[in-house]
């Protein structure tokens, strides 16, 4: 798409700038790499900052190594951040790069092996590489930028630590203010908006700091000016209200305090960890609390007894520790103690891709712990939903008495992008703590026996002493081993979902309502996959898509849906076996999770096209699975 | 004003709990169990101490003495395997206005919990905790538990176990902010009562070991102890236990331990025979976690509000537009 974006017509001059024509894109794709530790995500951010506030459409997306402290130029330590302008609003990465800023060949080469790069993307090297006295790093450098040119990319050598040791003796550190000043010239932003950020950045350290960035910021500016011979614009289509622009767990940590729990229990796990991190830092101000357990076991339990008490509670975790909690909240699911799992989901199984996006939870989420254990199951479908996902899921667990997971994924985690500030609500609150006496004769499990909802009796209030346990009982909460009274419990604990599932109104098909094909998605995929649909549309392809943020339950109306469309296959982040594979075959294939329940409830040839990269689906590789599926079989 | 004497009256016995207010069902446990003893003890104590019992939960986890809360006519949770410290943190943190019990068993809390038990220790919040240590598991038949004596026979360990039992007291001792350390026997109930008397008017984590007979699987185990008071060691103090003039006439093995030396109370653990009975490390000054973290801080729908909007200010842009229309989630 960014190809087709790159009108071929020069705009007027930019405000800040030298007179350099400005070619007017719709959208441009811009990666800083480095070395960890040398601020490229700083730099990123604070572009996709700027150009949010100049009023474009961003989504950041972190690039992160594994470890902490990668060896220096190496092509697994690349970090950065990759950010995605655009005129409207953004939703999601994209597909290849148009231009990279690398702080060293070896990082960039990373990019380019990983097939990031778009084909003849522009590249602004360091250039000290070039006259190092190791002569095999100097030799590695010449070679690379040789292999570089002749693949097609347009490389630039910026010599960034000689421009910045003019203005700082450590210059390794500087150079991502100096970097930032020089894509502030070539996508003609606001100098004065970029000048703001730096001080809102450096806000905490003394005013000597923020000059010298300042200073850094400025440099870059004018190399870039005097340097370059290309400058773009992506004028802004102003959004109409105030805007947040935050990460996603950033607005799961922001959603947790507007729902009104006061308690979060956690263990230390990446990609989750930064929730609560930010939850640590404000959480108190309100009257909250994060608690650090001494394991997952224990912070679900922390949660459990906490939300049994009557302030409602959550616990945050991703997959390892998804998977340590299982037993608490089959207890939950038992006791019909209210409990908010958030699950950020990474690569697995096991200790799989710590920082890496894979959507391979689902049904661990859906039918994990022992027995039959329902509970409800949200996935965030973007950054805005991360936020009031929360507040949805302490209603509903408080409502219900349920346990209810909501799944994020390590790409919503750390990507940023602009959503319309919320407007608090008294509504997003827990109720205040029941002590009322609890009327003569009134049962602890009192089941609907047209809901199966219960109404809970909270310590402190009188009359209704009980003891909660994980063992089977009857609505008096006794331990009973009579079949009838395991049944009607099983009864209730089910009849919750399909009560909550009335409730839920069905999802709005993105694209016409019938067609040759349905995608259906969940999670973090509503972007690409909807970018990717409406461009398969532009091309005449009569696709459609359908996002799932309800999974279980799961909405009525989707057997309609799928009635209207010739073929209906999932886009997901995850594993399925794949048809080319020489032992695959429709009696053995592993269909992705999301497939997979959909063709069990709705006994509907459901396909699924899955990767498990690590990395965010791509646009243009959803319209491709898109096409094949389309041009699979006799054509119609 | 005056309140009328009937008012009163009717208060008085609204108020004053007897013993059938904690009496809940009927115990399964088997006859000449150490469990009868520790909740004879414990309903004795609730109403001594007149605790409400709307305003009581009893916490466990899973094993014979896990049954505990179902014999209680308190709130009561009876957990999962374990877990049943972090279970009733989260209860403390939510409510420290609850008076929190914790019943866990020698194979829940040494073993499966021993985790959750060592960071219990530490966070030391404001509950009694009741070691039932009957050095067997027996609501799995008869399996070796980690305060299982060497060469005890069991369904895992049929030629005898093979390790060391495990000290649940000197463990404790070990743990920074240990604050309330005592060992009681279920053969000798008054005392029995006075020492989880002693652990409730404790502020912090109270840890009562009570060593307590297993007729069905461990029947002879303490018979020696049993026979010869002379086995028992009486810790007392003015600030520990004061034994009646009876049973300093049976148990006359006494030492006087002041409660506040923790390495007096460390040998002491250390040593299983004579079995040292009483209170061997009290500190009230060691802080509880859930004061330290501002546990019952008032939650208003403004404080939110005040804490949020601060949020959103710093992250929003173009905070001149008009605002959003508010969202229903």
């Amino acid at each position: 798409m960014t190809d087709a974006a790159l009108l071929d017509r020069p705009s007027k001059p930019a405000s800040d700038g030298s007179g350099k024509p400005a070619t007017v894109l719709t959208e441009h794709i811009v990666e800083v790499i480095s070395d960890s530790g040398e601020g490229a995500q700083r730099c990123g951010q604070s572009l996709g900052a700027i150009a949010a506030r100049s009023g474009n459409g961003i989504w950041t997306v972190e690039i992160i190594p594994a470890e902490i402290q990668p060896p220096a130029r190496s092509v697994a330590g690349a970090s950065g951040i990759r950010i995605r302008i655009g005129q409207k609003k953004v939703t999601n990465g994209g597909d290849e790069t148009d231009l990279v800023v690398a702080f060293n060949e070896q990082v960039l080469l990373g990019r380019v092996r990983a097939g990031e790069l778009k084909r003849g993307a522009t590249i602004l090297l360091e250039s000290m590489w070039r006259e190092h006295k190791d002569p095999q790093i100097a030799g590695s450098y010449v070679e690379a930028v040789k292999s570089l040119i002749d693949s097609g990319f347009r490389v630039i050598e910026v010599p960034l630590e000689r421009e910045c040791r003019a203005l700082m003796t450590d210059a390794r550190r500087g150079k991502n203010m100096f970097v930032l000043g020089m894509l502030c010239s070539i996508y003609s932003l606001d100098m004065t908006l970029a000048r703001d950020q730096v001080a809102r950045i450096f806000g905490k350290k003394d005013e000597k700091v923020i000059a010298t960035n300042v200073r850094l910021l400025e440099a870059g500016f004018t190399w870039a000016e005097a340097n370059l011979d290309f400058k773009y614009a992506i004028p802004a289509e102003k959004q109409k209200e105030p805007q947040i622009v935050v990460n996603g767990n950033t607005a799961i940590a922001l959603g947790v305090l507007a729902s009104g729990m006061d308690i979060c229990a956690m263990y230390p796990i990446t990609p989750a960890t930064s929730a609560s991190h930010y939850l640590s830092d404000v959480f108190e101000r309100v009257g909250g609390m994060v608690h650090q357990a001494e394991d997952e076991i224990a912070a679900c339990a922390f949660a459990i007894g906490a939300s049994y008490a009557g302030r409602c509670a959550v616990t945050i975790t991703s997959g390892p520790g998804y998977s340590l909690k299982q037993e608490g909240i089959g207890l939950a699911v038992m006791a019909e103690v209210p409990l908010v799992v958030v699950n950020v989901q990474r690569g697995g199984p096991s200790t799989g891709q710590p920082t890496k996006v894979e959507q391979g939870d689902l049904l661990t989420a859906v039918y994990g712990s022992h027995g039959d254990a329902p509970k409800v199951v949200l996935a965030t479908s973007d950054i805005e939903d991360c936020f009031y996902s929360m507040i949805t899921a302490r209603k509903i667990a408080e409502t219900f008495n349920m346990v209810v997971v909501v799944l994020s994924d390590a790409s919503l985690a750390t990507a940023q992008a602009p959503f319309p500030r919320p407007q608090f609500s008294e509504d997003w609150l827990a109720p205040p703590l029941d002590q009322t006496p609890v009327p003569a004769g009134a049962k602890p499990y009192d089941w609907d026996p047209v809901t199966g909802i219960a109404h809970r009796f909270i310590p402190g209030q009188p009359g209704g002493m009980h003891t909660l346990t994980g063992l089977a009982h009857d609505r008096m909460s006794k331990v009973a081993y009579d079949p009838a009274i395991n049944e009607e419990g099983l009864r209730a604990r089910s009849l919750k979902l399909a009560a909550l599932q009335k409730a839920l109104k069905t999802p709005a098909v993105h694209g016409d309502p019938e067609g040759d094909l349905l995608v259906i998605g969940w999670g973090s995929t509503q972007g690409v996959i909807e970018e990717a649909v409406d461009r398969a549309r532009a091309d005449g392809l009569k696709v459609s898509s359908l996002h799932l943020r309800f999974i279980q339950p799961m909405p009525s109306g989707i057997r309609e849906i799928l009635r209207r469309f010739r073929k209906v296959m999932t886009v997901e982040s995850n594993w399925s076996d794949r048809r080319e594979d020489e032992l695959i075959d429709e009696d053995n294939r592993r269909y992705s999770a999301l497939a997979l329940m959909l063709r069990s409830r709705f006994l509907v040839d459901i396909d699924c096209w899955s990767e498990a990269r690590g990395q965010p689906i791509k646009p243009g590789d959803v319209v491709a699975a898109m096409r094949a599926k389309l041009n699979e079989g006799t054509p119609s | 004003m005056t309140t009328p004497v009937t008012k009163t009256i009717i208060r008085l016995h609204e108020e004053h709990h007897s013993l059938e207010d904690y009496q809940g069902g009927v115990p399964r446990w088997c006859s000449g169990c150490g469990d009868n003893a520790i909740l004879a003890a414990v309903q004795r104590l609730c109403r001594d101490e007149d605790l409400a019992p709307e305003r009581t939960v009893f916490v466990s986890g899973i094993g014979c003495s896990s049954r505990f809360p179902h014999y209680m006519k308190t709130y009561g949770f009876h957990g999962i395997h374990g877990r049943a410290f972090p279970i009733a943190e989260g209860i403390k943190m939510a409510r420290p206005d609850l008076s929190v019990f914790v019943n866990t068993g020698d194979g829940d809390c040494c073993s499966i919990g021993a985790a959750h038990w060592i960071h219990a220790i530490r966070y030391n919040m404001n509950m009694t905790v009741i070691l039932h240590d009957n050095h067997v598991y027996g609501l799995t038949k008869k399996q070796a538990s980690p305060t299982s004596p060497i060469g005890f026979k069991s369904n895992t360990t049929p030629r005898g176990a093979v390790l060391e039992a495990l000290n649940p007291l000197t463990v404790t001792l070990g743990v920074q902010n240990a604050s309330f350390v005592a060992q009681g026997v279920d053969w000798i109930p008054d005392l029995l009562y006075d020492i989880i008397a002693r652990a409730y008017r404790h502020r912090g984590f109270s840890f009562v070991r009570i060593i307590q007979r297993c007729p069905e699987f461990l029947p002879k185990m303490f018979e020696p102890w049993l026979h010869d008071p002379g086995r028992t060691l009486l810790l007392t103090h003015a600030n520990g236990l004061t034994p009646s003039a009876e049973t300093s006439r049976i148990y006359k093995n006494q030492r006087e331990h002041d409660p506040l030396d923790i390495n007096t109370a460390r040998e002491i653990a250390s040593a299983e025979d004579p079995i040292p009975v009483g209170i061997l490390y009290q500190n009230p000054e060691i802080p509880c976690y859930e004061d330290l973290r501002g546990a019952g801080a008032p939650r208003t729908a403004e404080r939110t509000r005040i804490g949020l909007e601060a949020e959103f200010d710093k992250v929003t842009i173009w905070p001149d537009e008009a605002p959003a229309q508010p969202r229903v989630a």
